[in-house]
């Protein structure tokens, strides 16, 4: 168990826009190894999610199979949540998606759950434009079932049995770019600073929003060696830049430095801005995107914060065209074509 | 003989025979004589050997009768194997542009030689056009062969081709040219085999059951549905779409209400149907047995969570890719206990179209009062065949039973904690909420890990336990829920009973017509749901011996009962058909009679199958 939550809290903790306390947006406690990255994620969720004065029980938390996909019962206490299957979140998350259209989605999964066994759902999710914030936590291996090498883990990357991983790794970042991703994004459970805005931004991403955490699994991949370990990833982080988000409805009051700031407007009016920027790279350029990874991956570097983001996107309910209410709450009077209908098909079917 | 014969029609796979099939049989529909059309059809979708199979009986008999009374040949690749499966005595009309092969004269069968081809040739210009208008040289040809009336068929051309008027004319045309050839060259109508209008069909229609499933699914409020392609499940899909684009359209926004998405596989099919039936849409997915297995892992999370759930299995012939255009009731075991685990699933056995449609009500109706998947287990004779059925019937008065769901009022209210997994009620039912309905009353999270009644993980052996039991609780209440079995007598009037479910129900009702003419009575009772209720136990319990009358190798339905109820399996007597092909009456007359007499002197029909066994698969 990663916190024993202070008891005492204090009676003027601060409140968000919605006058709730962070407590609001805790969940049960963890039941994680101590230390374990996935809690610092779901730390970063609560975060974000208080900060940005979400309404919890407009949230659905869903989630596959992994240690991971335990998390959702750690934050957002009052929000339905939904672990289902290993690797079937996407398909779940989009039925619910698909049901109610006003809910915000955050999806949980594990590069087991993502990777491996899910791949399928993951890759399609992505086509359809689900609109969720997807989170991974990836730790390189399978926690749950204690540590084997998951499809994530670096070719050459030493497990803690000491054997070096023989297969190349699969790059959910890089994945995600190639199959059209609106919002792809990589973060270090470790980072607070940008991944509690990358949630954020997520969070009002309109579509498809990848965050790629690498988390680390302290039980079994944190061994010198391992390319997912805290030490081999604060070492090797490059960040795009750092990440800033202002919602729609709070004033800038960061002084940015001119030329070295890009500001991304997001559909719902929100702002992401991005800060030391690598001059030849451009966020809004798939290609360029694409390209900085590679660089990244070829100077052995994990390329961290805003990969790529498309503002203005058509999720799945715009493709399908579907009505603006939520389906869950047609009425049968507007469901049900009624008798006179009914009269005239089985005339027609004399 | 007059009204009853068979007629079967050869075709190649992809030639528009189907439309003009389709066309006869609804010719004697509307002639008042009860007609039952099957489409024989190969796993492909041009050029192969295609069959359609048209029973005409005034006895109002609709399952499958041995015995090929007349046969329309169009296809020289089957001829062989066509005209072996003409009765003694029965017609072989075929396509005479080429001459017949000396080796296929048979000396007891008649041969009707059209030059259809030529005919085509000489009258039209286009090459489309040719091949499907030859097609209705055959339909004028049997117009006058069989004595259908020319009106009757004028009247389908003109709704069919409704606003193409040079098509009504070409279709008239060929029809009138078939006719004519007929008239000069044969002696119409035949003696024995043609057709006299009647007064039989009532207020029936002739529908598919995949179209009435998709229909029902629209009348009983689905909004979501995700599917994935597979024969024979997939024109139901198509229908749900068709009818939701017709009535779920917003006239104001041109926005639909509705959502369809064809999924990745079967599993994300149903795990979309899971997740939208949550959230509180009713979802619902259509497949096959392959696509069951495949979500045999998501329908035990939808019983253990005890999520809403609507699948409808449209039966083929199994196991593996076994055979895919062909019927059987195969899944019944593995719907039965879908998942690993203890797992009881609700199954409903519809028989007609119109029950395809009020059963998808039911469905509905019943996964969300019961909170739990409920499996409609058609097969691929019914989905895919234009069956004669009673009409639709709708009950509109009849509100949605959207099952025990608190909304912001009852939560708001609330005092006591909510307990996802409580059984209030004594009924094994808990209540369930849907998510954003409160700001803090009410979630819960929803796992396919054992809880306990508060959804909270746990793995104390009695909270299991105590959750198990509840669900065998549930179980016993949805006995009350799923629709009772019909019986079709009114007391007790033999000491041997007859069981059945699904598309065997019409065989099983001739044959026992059949029997009683032989001196046999036979008690029926059709069971239309699993679990089974009190009267099924109560029927075998009153009968000395009880036929089973089912559809695949294993007994599967006999293997239910004997798990779920407390009877002498000794008594039961299982009735099979695994071939493909619609059980027949003849096959259930002759078990059950060498069952109880002994073996019948004269054998009846020996089973011919007519169709390649070579045929390329690609499904
Ligand atoms: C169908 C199925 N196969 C296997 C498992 C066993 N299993 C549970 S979690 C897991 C791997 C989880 O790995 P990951 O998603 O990376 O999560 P982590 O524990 O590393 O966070 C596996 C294989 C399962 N639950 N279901
Ligand atoms: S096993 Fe690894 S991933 Fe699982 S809780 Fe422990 S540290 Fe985290
Ligand atoms: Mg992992």
């Amino acid at each position: 168990m990663t916190f024993v939550r202070p008891v005492f809290r204090h009676p003027e903790s601060p409140k968000n826009a919605l006058g709730y306390t962070k407590k609001f947006y805790e969940g049960a406690l963890s039941t994680l190894c101590a230390g374990c990255g996935h809690d610092s994620v779901s730390g970063a969720i609560i975060q974000a999610c208080f900060e940005m004065a979400v309404e919890p029980h407009k949230v659905a938390k869903l989630s596959g199979i992994g240690c991971s996909s335990k998390t959702p019962t750690y934050f957002l206490a009052n929000s339905h949540g939904f672990n289902s299957v290993h690797g079937r979140m996407p398909s779940v998350a989009t039925g619910a998606y698909l049901a109610n259209r006003d809910l915000m989605y955050i999806g949980v999964s594990g590069d087991g759950d993502s990777a491996s066994i899910g791949m399928g759902q993951f890759v399609h999710a992505i086509r359809r434009n689900l609109n969720i914030t997807y989170i991974i936590m990836n730790n390189g291996c399978y926690g749950l079932t204690k540590g084997q090498d998951s499809a994530t883990a670096d070719f050459g990357s030493i497990n803690k049995s000491g054997a070096a991983n023989l297969y190349q790794a699969i790059d959910m970042v890089g994945l995600a770019l190639e199959l059209g991703a609106t919002f792809v994004a990589r973060s270090f459970s470790g980072d607070k600073d940008q991944l509690i805005p990358l949630i954020k931004a997520g969070m009002s991403h309109p579509g498809f929003a990848l965050i790629d955490v690498v988390s680390p699994c302290v039980t079994f991949n944190n061994n010198v060696g391992s390319t997912k370990s805290y030490d081999y990833t604060r070492e090797h982080i490059e960040a795009t830049a750092a990440v800033d988000f202002v919602p729609i409805m709070e004033e800038i009051t960061t002084e940015y430095a001119e030329g070295d700031t890009v500001a991304v407007q997001l559909h719902d009016g929100s702002t992401i801005h991005l800060n030391k920027l690598a001059p030849d790279f451009n966020p809004r350029d798939r290609h360029s995107a694409v390209s900085k990874l590679y660089q990244a991956k070829a100077s052995g570097e994990i390329l961290t914060g805003l990969i790529y983001i498309e503002p203005e996107t058509r999720d799945l309910h715009s493709l399908l065209n579907t009505t603006s209410l939520p389906l869950n709450t047609l009425e049968k009077e507007v469901l049900c074509p009624g008798q006179q209908v009914l009269d005239n098909i089985n005339a027609s079917l004399r | 003989m007059l009204n009853d014969f068979v007629i079967r029609f050869a075709n190649v796979n992809g030639t528009g025979s189907a439309s003009a099939n389709d066309m006869f049989a609804k010719a004697i529909f509307r002639m008042g004589i009860p007609v039952s059309p099957k489409n024989i059809f190969p796993s492909n979708i041009q050029g192969l050997p295609t069959w359609y199979e048209v029973r005409v009986s005034e006895k109002g008999y609709l399952g499958r009768r041995e015995g090929i009374d007349i046969m329309v040949s169009v296809n020289p690749q089957s001829m062989p194997k066509d005209i072996a499966n003409v009765k003694s005595g029965g017609y072989f009309i075929y396509d005479s542009t080429k001459e017949l092969y000396k080796d296929f004269i048979r000396d007891d069968i008649h041969y009707l030689g059209i030059p259809m081809m030529q005919m085509c040739m000489d009258k039209f210009a286009d090459p489309r056009q040719r091949q499907l208008l030859k097609n209705m040289i055959y339909v004028g040809a049997l117009s006058a062969l069989l004595d259908i009336e020319i009106e009757v068929l004028q009247g389908i051309i003109q709704q069919k081709f409704k606003g193409k008027e040079k098509l009504v004319t070409a279709n008239y045309e060929a029809m009138e040219m078939g006719r004519q050839y007929a008239q000069e060259h044969f002696t119409c109508p035949f003696p024995e085999h043609r057709v006299a209008r009647r007064d039989l069909v009532n207020d029936w229609i002739m529908m598919d059951g995949n179209s009435a499933c998709g229909l029902g699914a629209v009348y009983a409020g689905a909004t979501v549905l995700s599917w994935y392609p597979i024969t024979p499940s997939t024109s139901l899909a198509d229908a749900f779409g068709k009818y939701a684009k017709k009535y779920r359209i917003d006239p104001e926004t041109g926005q639909n209400n509705f959502a369809i998405v064809q999924a990745e596989d079967e599993l994300a099919a149903i795990g979309m149907v899971i997740g939208a039936n949550w959230n509180g849409a009713r979802s619902f997915t259509a497949t096959s047995g392959p696509g069951v297995s495949l979500m045999s892992e998501f329908l035990g999370l939808a019983y253990f969570a005890e999520i809403p759930t609507v699948l409808v299995d449209v039966q083929r012939g199994g196991p593996s890719t076994g055979m895919p255009t062909r019927t059987q009731q195969s899944d019944l075991l593995i719907a039965a206990y879908a998942s690993h685990g203890d797992t009881k699933q609700v199954l409903l056995f519809p028989s007609t179209p119109a029950e395809c449609f009020s059963m998808m009500g039911e469905a509905f109706d019943l996964a969300e009062r019961l909170q739990t998947p409920v499996l409609v287990m058609t097969d691929l004779d019914l989905g895919m065949n234009e069956n004669m059925s009673p009409p639709l019937k709708w009950d509109q008065s009849k509100p949605y039973d959207r099952g025990k769901v608190f909304n912001a009022e009852q939560l708001e209210q609330m005092t006591e904690r909510f307990g996802r997994y409580l059984d209030v009620d004594g009924d094994g039912i808990p209540y369930r909420t849907i998510p954003g309905t409160h700001p803090t009353k009410g979630s819960f999270f929803t796992r396919g890990t054992s809880r306990d009644e508060y959804a909270v993980y746990t793995e104390e052996g009695p909270a299991y336990v105590r959750n198990m039991d509840r669900l065998v609780k549930k179980w016993e209440t949805a006995k009350q829920y799923v629709p009772g079995p019909e019986l079709y007598q009114r007391e007790k009037q033999s000491a041997f009973g007859m069981l059945f479910f699904g598309t065997t129900t019409y065989a099983a009702n001739e044959a026992r017509d059949l029997l009683t003419e032989q001196g046999i009575t036979l008690d029926c009772m059709r069971v239309k749901a699993f679990p089974f209720s009190q009267e099924v136990q109560q029927f075998i319990d009153n009968h000395q011996r009880v036929f089973i009358v089912e559809q695949n190798r294993d007994a599967q339905f006999k293997s239910l009962i004997v798990n779920e109820l407390a009877i002498n399996p000794a008594k039961l007597t299982s009735i099979l058909n695994y071939d493909g092909f619609p059980i027949t009456a003849d096959v259930i007359r002759q078990k059950i009679y060498e069952q109880l007499v002994g073996k019948l002197k004269p054998p009846f029909a020996e089973h011919e199958p007519g169709e390649p066994s070579e045929s390329e698969v690609s499904e």
